[in-house]
């Protein structure tokens, strides 16, 4: 089979493309760089959408990146999400790693047969014969005032799937490196991007490597851990450095790979502090933060001090642009059901 | 210019119903040696169709969706192909698969419930039968759009029903490909019904080839009853994309001579007598009268072709009545390249109920 390539030899050759440097840059940058030195490494990657040629996207992710290496290698394409996916399919059936930006997560929802009956399953239907290396990017979340169908958290539903690896990012670093591992993957990758997050700023390493599959601890505590990912890893961040200044010590863990699950690093950081809260924006009901709940409670009941807790988005769909400040969870709602674990019996036995 | 788009009207017919050539000032009638392939190709069709309708009655397959009255339309597309060519077939089209060299006992594989696909597609340029209706035709251009990056002189031919023209994905196909340009021949087989449905309720198109012209590519009807009419009219649309013209569009006049599978109750919602009516342009018998009127089929050839048919149908029978050697362990190797840890644990469930089943296969030991 000389069509496929299961090495992650993109990374290998990153070096080729662009020397190694660390820089500071916002995400939407990282990853920008990472799709450009994806194409200059490896001839099979392309990169297409909609509006992703001469606007660079409607987020600028791909911006010059057909000036720079051809419309052979970045291009737009008809309006037709399924198009999209089911075209890249093919190309990956023949070969090539297909890297493509669905514009907002609500529009990706055309491509869905084509995700969950075919990038997901076509590499099992055919017992390996067939893989599926190609990516799928889909900006994610809300907190950018953004107009119905523009904020969309879809991840339980790629989640859901059994096949598809899903990630998503919450630092400039990860941006890079997570997208460069997943285009080297020779598996299908759904890479959410959450929006909020495009322009924050951030050291990138280009020579950093990253395991898809693995969670990151982002802020070290010893009291509770606050297990999060994407744009909520921000507000646990904040919420930490409030806890810090009342004298509690809140671990935050990044949990980057929402499929696989990295269940080890979770465990572990969760045995350690005794209690855990899962803290995420789309709505609560069957939600990825509902599966880490229950995860959590099952391998760590006997070390846990109270009940895991959850803080997501409320059970409507995603609010309109001047309602968004009561339906996103914020630190002031994380640090409320941080308050209620049942500090009140460790004081009594602590005295 | 637009005009050349647009299909013939009647569909292109080579040999009519009766046997008799119908002299065409477009296309040529194929030469003996393709015809007589053909022939054999329809014989051994014929045989699989009615093969795999016994061995489900047999319970030996789950279920088989028919082609039986359309093979014309299967060793047409099957025989239009060259040898790098690649095929995106549908559920309907194992006769197809077959005369493109995948076995017969692998092509039932997922109809047989052993797993959802039993052939390796790279070696015999085959994708995997797809289920869900036309997403196959969006992978087909995706196949052809790498195929011409590269260079390669690959044509895709991508085959679905007249039910999937309806699909929003039918539509994304021929967008994309016309917009690509690309090599790639959609081949619609419009066997009357999907399902239970007519093309009424699909369509109020003149054609369904006429939709070809919405989107910039050529469209033609083709008698879908006739080998030779379908041999001719793919072959030159298979050319067209080689040289690079870009893609275009097929559809086959035809029909389900059987219901839709055995599942399926085709009195509820149609005639007999219709049935009846396709039964005088069966693609065999009108075939078999043009040979045997031309001199090119005797008995002796013909004992040959049914012969060889019945082998096919011994090997399909033998194959389907032996148990495939399961291993359960393979429903978590094949999901991911790396195994997760969630599906390591799931496995060591599985394993553990196993090994306390005494009569279970043993776990890990069938491969």
């Amino acid at each position: 089979m000389t069509l496929m390539h299961d090495d992650p030899r993109t990374a290998s050759r990153a070096e080729e493309a662009t020397p190694p440097a660390v820089e500071t840059m916002t995400m939407a940058a990282a990853l920008n760089r990472a799709l450009a030195d994806a194409i200059a490494a490896d001839p099979d990657v392309v990169v297409f959408g909609e509006d992703v040629g001469a606007l660079g996207g409607v987020f600028r992710i791909t911006d010059g990146l057909a000036a720079r290496f051809g419309e052979d290698r970045c291009f737009d394409t008809p309006l037709a999400e399924s198009g999209i996916v089911g075209t890249a399919v093919g190309m990956a059936m023949n070969g090539m790693r297909p890297v493509v930006e669905m514009q907002f997560d609500a529009f990706a929802l055309p491509a869905f047969e084509q995700v969950v009956s075919h990038v997901a399953k076509l590499r099992n239907r055919t017992r390996g014969g067939i893989r599926m290396p190609l990516v799928i990017r889909i900006p994610v979340g809300g907190g950018i005032g953004g107009v119905e169908h523009h904020c969309d958290s879809s991840e339980a539903y790629y989640a859901h799937t059994p096949g598809l690896t899903v990630v998503t990012p919450s630092t400039p670093q990860d941006a890079y490196s997570m997208l460069r591992a997943a285009i080297a993957s020779p598996d299908p990758v759904v890479f959410l991007e959450p929006k909020k997050l495009y322009w924050s700023k951030g050291e990138v390493d280009t020579s950093v490597v990253a395991d898809l599959g693995s969670a990151r601890i982002a802020r070290d505590g010893t009291d509770v851990t606050v297990l999060t990912y994407g744009a909520s890893v921000a507000v646990a961040l904040e919420a930490a450095e409030i806890a810090a200044g009342e004298g509690r010590s809140v671990q935050v863990v990044d949990v980057r790979s929402l499929s696989p699950f990295d269940d080890a690093t979770v465990t572990a950081a969760v045995r350690a502090t005794g209690r855990a809260v899962v803290l995420a924006e789309a709505p609560g009901y069957a939600s990825v933060a509902a599966e880490i709940q229950a995860r959590v409670s099952e391998r760590c009941f006997e070390h846990l001090e109270a009940p895991v807790r959850r803080v997501t988005g409320f059970d409507v769909p995603f609010a309109p642009p001047k309602f968004e400040r009561w339906y996103l969870p914020d630190a002031d709602r994380l640090l409320d059901a941080i308050d209620t674990l049942h500090w009140d019996e460790d004081e009594r036995s602590a005295r | 210019m637009q005009e050349d788009l647009l299909p013939r009207h009647p569909p292109v017919q080579l040999i009519d119903a009766d046997g008799v050539v119908v002299q065409d000032d477009d296309y040529a009638l194929p030469d003996s040696d393709t015809l007589l392939r053909a022939y054999r190709g329809l014989v051994e069709g014929r045989r699989i169709n009615d093969q795999a309708g016994a061995l489900v009655r047999q319970g030996r397959l789950a279920v088989y969706p028919s082609s039986h009255g359309q093979e014309a339309c299967q060793i047409g597309a099957a025989l239009a192909l060259g040898e790098g060519d690649w095929l995106f077939p549908t559920y309907r089209d194992s006769v197809a698969v077959i005369a493109r060299g995948v076995p017969a006992d692998e092509a039932m594989v997922l109809l047989k419930g052993d797993w959802h696909s039993g052939y390796d597609a790279h070696l015999r340029r085959v994708a995997p039968q797809a289920t869900p209706l036309a997403t196959q035709l969006l992978h087909a251009v995706g196949f052809a759009y790498a195929a011409k990056r590269r260079g390669d002189d690959t044509v895709v031919l991508a085959l679905c029903g007249d039910g999937a023209t309806s699909e929003g994905d039918f539509h994304e196909a021929m967008n994309f490909a016309a917009v690509f340009q690309v090599p790639v021949v959609f081949f619609v087989q419009n066997n009357e019904f999907a399902i239970s449905v007519p093309l009424s309720r699909q369509t109020h198109a003149p054609s369904l080839a006429h939709k070809a012209i919405g989107y910039g590519m050529p469209g033609q009807r083709v008698d879908g009853n006739d080998v030779a009419a379908v041999l001719a009219v793919l072959g030159e649309a298979v050319a067209r994309a080689r040289a690079g013209d870009g893609p275009s569009l097929v559809e086959a006049h035809t029909y389900r001579m059987q219901a839709h599978t055995n599942a399926d109750d085709d009195t509820r919602y149609r005639e007999r007598a219709e049935v009846q009516e396709w039964l005088a342009r069966d693609p065999l018998r009108r075939l078999r009268a043009h040979l045997v009127a031309e001199g090119l089929l005797d008995d002796a050839v013909e004992e040959e072709y049914a012969a060889g048919a019945e082998r096919i149908a011994e090997d399909l029978r033998s194959a389907l009545n032996a148990d495939a050697d399961l291993d359960p362990e393979d429903l978590f190797r094949f999901v991911r390249t790396e195994r997760s840890s969630q599906l390591d644990e799931q496995w060591r469930l599985l394993r553990g109920e196993l090994s306390r089943t005494p009569a279970a296969p043993t776990a890990g030991g069938a491969r």
